[in-house]
């Protein structure tokens, strides 16, 4: 009796001693993410901050960390100033057309690679394959040439359609038809579907999540891409809203440093692909391990 | 491989159609274009091409600007993905426990993969401002050293590794955690019963079972480093002070377009090629041999 008192009374402070530790790890857990979380948060908590201030206290030292009352001024500045409604337009449609290019293109041809044996497959699947190796900065000169020669440049088809093409959609769909059974299309043929009707009423409806997953990528690619727009706009109402803030940043010393007005503009342009990743998170996770395999 | 069920003669050329069309007007074009180009100079009067074989890349590799130029890419590139990488690791092994939240802390360390690294750089642009900037602020409290990046390069190269450091580093982090979960604890307490301690556990068992995850986060960040990161720089720094943050692909980008030297350029862009296509083929060999023990 006493010694199995003894041995309940041994085993319960051994769990204790157990619990204590695993609280204590808790604790450090907690207390080294909410550290991270809190770090990675101060850039932009210092960027509202500032963009709330006028310039006089944007510009003070010592640097004031509390929000002040010139909000609406300071972005309704930044609005006027930048042409921001022009140019997040400019980015929303290229963000859009890329996501909604990029998706069709990718997904006919997974389609065609995947459900079809044509002479020359393996080639344009090698092809597709090789485009992973060619990002913009690689081929600079030569891309602004091919859009001279097009008569691009400048225009909303040379913002988009040169960046339309890539492999990493056509590879996600690829591995996700893979995992289709071959039955559905073949029970599909039985009821006299083609091959168009199987894409459309089967295997649209089925890759929905591959293509939420997808979207979320491709718009915050095509919104924050900054070297293409840049090379390939020559007029201010063409810029895309990221390469609009940079000319807000004064150059030199005799231009006179509206921070105030620059975070306003920053956090504007910053708020919609940081909305679709929070809004669609679960679809971006997904997106992120799929296109990265 | 899957069995095609499909017959149609002319329908997956269709398909494949635009994919092939883009690939080839706005990658393979241009590609083979910077090749050829590389290989040429202009006249002086810049009315015509002249051969100079491999007279560019002589003159590039003796190019002590260039060189540097790719120093300070490697340098950026080391920072960016090594310190970004281990910084990472170490905090989700610390924070390795089973805790209450993770999704939401998953949510608050992810959104910042959503911003620019061009407007990333702009909010990190402030916070290390000379006059304004609250980190020179407080340093001023430590030391009288001046950490002006204005003037100093290293200041400068700072500045521009810490923000894309910050932007990556939630993602990162995520990952990690999410890779941590994967490993049974029971392997972990086993170890510790054997008299392992935190450090060597870490050494023995966490690192190697997390080989797969810094592989993807590896490349992953390296190819971010070389070639996402044209905005930050031009945003920022401007490859200044001097050519101090004057990464490849920036340089590449100035001499064709702000200093219109087409063949240097080019050779550039063909030098990056080969950068990627060293990235690309490390990728899969290694890929294919899914570093785990």
């Amino acid at each position: 009796m006493a010694r199995a008192v003894e041995a309940t009374a041994t085993v319960g402070l051994a769990v204790t001693a157990r619990r204590r530790r695993r609280d204590w790890s808790g604790f450090t857990a907690h207390a080294i993410l909410l550290a991270s979380v809190a770090v990675l948060a101060f850039p932009l908590y210092y960027a509202v901050v500032i963009s709330t201030q006028t310039v006089g206290q944007a510009t003070s030292l010592p640097p004031r960390l509390l929000p002040s009352t010139a909000l609406l001024q300071n972005y309704a500045e930044a609005w006027q100033r930048a042409k921001m409604g022009r140019l997040l337009f400019n980015s929303a449609v290229m963000a859009l057309a890329i996501a909604v290019g990029k998706i069709t293109i990718s997904l006919l041809s997974a389609f065609a690679i995947v459900y079809f044996d044509f002479r020359g497959k393996w080639l344009v699947f090698w092809m597709i394959f090789v485009t992973l190796m060619l990002p913009i900065p690689v081929r600079i000169v030569s891309t602004y040439e091919v859009m001279t020669q097009l008569g691009w440049v400048n225009t909303y088809w040379g913002l988009t359609v040169p960046l339309m093409a890539s492999a990493t959609g056509t590879f996600l769909f690829r591995q996700f038809y893979q995992t289709i059974p071959d039955s559905l299309a073949e029970a599909a043929q039985l009821d006299g579907a083609g091959p168009l009707r199987f894409l459309w009423s089967i295997l649209l409806p089925l890759s929905k999540a591959n293509i939420a997953a997808l979207f979320v990528i491709l718009f915050v690619y095509g919104w924050n891409e900054y070297l293409w727009p840049l090379m390939i706009t020559t007029t201010p109402e063409m810029r895309t809203a990221v390469v609009g803030v940079e000319s807000l940043v004064p150059r030199g010393g005799s231009q006179l440093a509206e921070w105030n007005v620059i975070m306003a503009a920053a956090v504007m342009v910053l708020l919609p692909p940081v909305a679709v990743i929070v809004v669609m998170q679960r679809w971006f996770v997904k997106g992120l391990i799929e296109t990265e395999k | 491989m899957k069995r095609t069920v499909f017959r149609n003669r002319w329908l997956p050329y269709a398909l494949v159609a635009p994919q092939v069309a883009i690939t080839v007007v706005f990658f393979y074009w241009p590609a083979l274009d910077s090749v050829r180009l590389s290989l040429y100079r202009a006249s002086p009067f810049g009315d015509r091409l002249i051969f100079v074989g491999w007279g560019n890349f002589a003159r590039l590799f003796n190019d002590a600007a260039y060189v540097r130029s790719a120093m300070t890419s490697v340098v950026f590139a080391f920072f960016v993905t090594v310190i970004g990488l281990a910084l990472a690791l170490v905090l989700a092994a610390l924070a390795n426990a089973k805790i209450r939240g993770l999704g939401v802390y998953r949510s608050l360390l992810l959104w910042p993969y959503g911003i620019a690294p061009a407007i990333a750089g702009i909010l990190w642009l402030f916070i290390f401002h000379p006059s304004y900037g609250v980190l020179p602020y407080v340093l001023s409290f430590v030391t009288a050293y001046q950490f002006n990046w204005f003037l100093k390069g290293w200041v400068a190269m700072t500045l521009i590794i810490v923000a894309a450091i910050w932007k990556q580093f939630g993602y990162n982090l995520a990952f990690y955690l999410a890779g941590l979960q994967g490993i049974e604890t029971s392997v972990l307490e086993a170890a510790s019963v054997d008299g392992a301690g935190p450090i060597r556990r870490f050494l023995a068992i966490t690192f190697p079972l997390l080989s797969p995850v810094t592989f993807f986060l590896f490349t992953l960040n390296m190819t971010f480093a070389f070639f996402d990161t044209f905005g930050l720089v031009h945003s920022v720094t401007q490859g200044g002070p001097g050519d101090a943050t004057s990464i490849l692909v920036y340089k590449a980008w100035k001499d064709g377009f702000e200093n219109l030297q087409l063949g240097i350029s080019a050779a550039q862009s063909v030098v990056l090629m080969a950068v990627v296509i060293g990235l690309t083929a490390f990728q899969f060999r290694f890929a294919e041999k899914r570093v785990n023990y």
